[in-house]
């Protein structure tokens, strides 16, 4: 279902909720004390981690979040922004970003927290970024090796380090746990304050170290909305009750001749097995790639009947059941194999001159379909393919 | 508020974002969309003949300023100012250390602004759209770039100290 950009929600209204998710960030920012140089740096001297506290919590909140809606196949993983990396511009960037963030005591969005309830260096950390920024752009011929070198793509740290997203995910979490526990007693070191919680809060800290990690178990212990479609389509039993509706090659032949624009006929088989032959008019939706965002439309629409093949009869079922969970399309499912359908139109046996009425009748019926669907294929050659829909990737980061 | 209930909050928001839009929270990105329409409209000649905005304009043929993060950064000014309106914060002040004087904290935050400025261009973000953002998703090259800021910032700290400390 996620992210709903921009197929849900389009472009234009994206930058209204930019608006109010602005709105509440700044909110979130000031309320939480961000607009406050002593307390951003207090983070670099030991004297306040709000900084720690706050930025820590919504990274592990968010993640675990990320991974749970992606589990359960509401957030699409493999399209949302994943900054590129950059190895070089990433750590130069960020050390000159250190050192502005301990001279100037901001960082560009709290800068415009403070700058919007009037703190006057927080304005002149502003003008100074965008200064910064000119000298960036200017600069921009000279620095755009550094800019550009060693670039390895939209990788995630866990695949980096050879671990699961959701082991990565405990990791973070328990550092962040520990960071917590560790900073709170430097903290009170540093401000020479004792140890001590009263019991009630201690508790409710407790429960919230313990949520993430529960969250991230749930993800790794139960099964996902893929896994559990595959386990429901996989059992023999369902395949059997389930009825299906059934058309046969006769009748198909016919719906393509005078209806094929009410029809999709997909093949779900390999793309080799697609491009040595397929039906007339058929487009490839291979098996496993049926759960794809991209062909989603396909099983939501309910203007055309989609019409599934394979040379298995399992396959082809569990084509139609996959479909059944993504969408509430009409599915039929062709009787016949890809291969007989082939041999009882495209290579039709003249019949003998003995042959019965019934057969005769067949086979010019099927000659004239076969030369119907051919000439409808020659004639849509170019308009008959469906609009490929790519998979957009989305924008997003500080770029 | 508590730190944590923020956190809690800000992670949410974040979780909110990304399931609707797909991408993360940002504010550098506002920053040099305001710069890139400004050097436009100052200098039209010089922005079609440099490197920087060409491929700018190329790639946003739309223009630097309709833009997400440009709308976002919007509504984060709305957002602080009305948090400072109920929690009686709003007033020009001027925040420095109990040793510097007040020139000495501007030319420190224009310097301060400077650099972050710079650094956010060349790593791609700053703390939001790529330290923040980029732990949500795990990228590899965000979660690098909060280590080297918080890395150089705890580096530098101590040469800095007397802009901050007593």
């Amino acid at each position: 279902m996620g992210p709903l950009v921009p197929f849900i929600i389009s472009d234009e209204f994206n930058l209204v909720i930019a608006v109010l998710v602005g709105i509440a960030f700044g909110f979130i920012l000031e309320q939480a004390g961000f607009s406050s140089t002593k307390k951003l740096v207090g983070l670099f001297y030991g004297y306040d981690f709000t900084v720690l506290r706050v930025f820590f919590t919504a990274g592990v909140t968010a993640m675990a979040g990320v991974l749970l809606l992606g589990h359960y196949g509401l957030l699409d993983l493999s399209i949302i922004y994943i900054n590129p990396t950059f190895l070089r511009s990433a750590l130069v960037g960020g050390v000159v970003m250190g050192a502005g963030f301990i001279i100037g005591g901001f960082c560009p969005g709290t800068s415009v927290c403070a700058a919007a309830i009037g703190k006057l260096d927080a304005m002149a950390f502003l003008g100074g970024s965008l200064l910064g920024i000119i000298a960036f752009t200017e600069g921009y011929p000279i620095l755009e090796k550094l800019y550009l070198a060693d670039e390895i793509g939209q990788v995630r740290i866990n695949d980096q380090l050879g671990l699961s997203m959701e082991l990565f995910g405990f990791l973070l979490a328990f550092v962040a746990v520990a960071a917590f526990v560790a900073t709170w007693i430097i903290e009170n070191r540093v401000n020479k304050r004792p140890n001590d919680i009263p019991a009630l809060q201690l508790r409710k800290y407790a429960v919230l170290a313990v949520m993430p990690f529960v969250i991230l178990a749930t993800v790794v212990i139960l099964p996902g909305k893929e896994e559990i479609i595959l386990s429901r389509i996989a059992e023999a039993k369902r395949q059997q009750t389930c009825v299906f509706k059934e058309i046969n090659a006769d009748k198909l032949a016919s719906e393509i001749v005078n209806n094929y624009y009410q029809l999709n006929i997909i093949d779900v088989r390999s793309p080799e097995e697609y491009e040595a032959y397929h039906l007339p008019m058929a487009i490839n939706i291979p098996f496993d790639q049926i759960l794809d965002r991209q062909w989603e439309h396909i099983f939501k629409q309910r203007l055309k009947t989609n019409v599934f093949y394979a040379d298995n009869d399992t396959l082809v079922k569990m084509s139609c059941l996959k479909a059944k969970f993504i969408g509430k399309s009409e599915n039929l499912i062709l009787k016949e194999s890809s291969d007989e359908f082939r041999k009882m139109f495209f290579e039709l046996q003249e019949p003998l001159p003995d042959a019965s009425k019934h057969e005769l009748e067949v086979y010019a019926f099927r000659s004239q379909s076969a030369t119907g669907m051919q000439s409808l294929v020659n004639s849509l050659k170019n308009i008959g393919q469906p609009v490929k829909r790519e998979v957009i990737k989305i924008q997003g980061g500080c770029s | 508020m508590n730190p944590y209930l923020a956190g809690v909050l800000l992670g949410l928001l974040l979780l909110v974002t990304i399931f609707i839009t797909g991408r993360g929270l940002g504010a550098s990105g506002a920053f040099r969309g305001v710069v890139i329409a400004a050097v436009e409209s100052a200098a039209p000649e010089h922005a079609r003949n440099s490197l920087y905005y060409k491929e700018f304009a190329e790639a946003n043929p739309e223009g630097p300023l309709r833009n997400w993060l440009v709308f976002e950064v919007l509504g984060v000014f709305i957002g602080a100012f009305f948090s400072g309106v109920i929690s009686n914060r709003i007033g020009l002040k001027l925040e420095k250390g109990p040793r510097v004087t007040n020139t000495v904290r501007i030319i420190g935050a224009v310097a301060g602004g400077a650099l972050f400025g710079f650094g956010s261009q060349l790593g791609r973000g700053c703390t939001s759209g790529a330290a923040l953002s980029g732990m949500a998703v795990m990228s590899f090259g965000g979660i690098l770039t909060m280590m080297a800021i918080f890395g150089a910032g705890y580096a530098l700290a101590y040469f800095f100290r007397k802009l901050w400390l007593n």
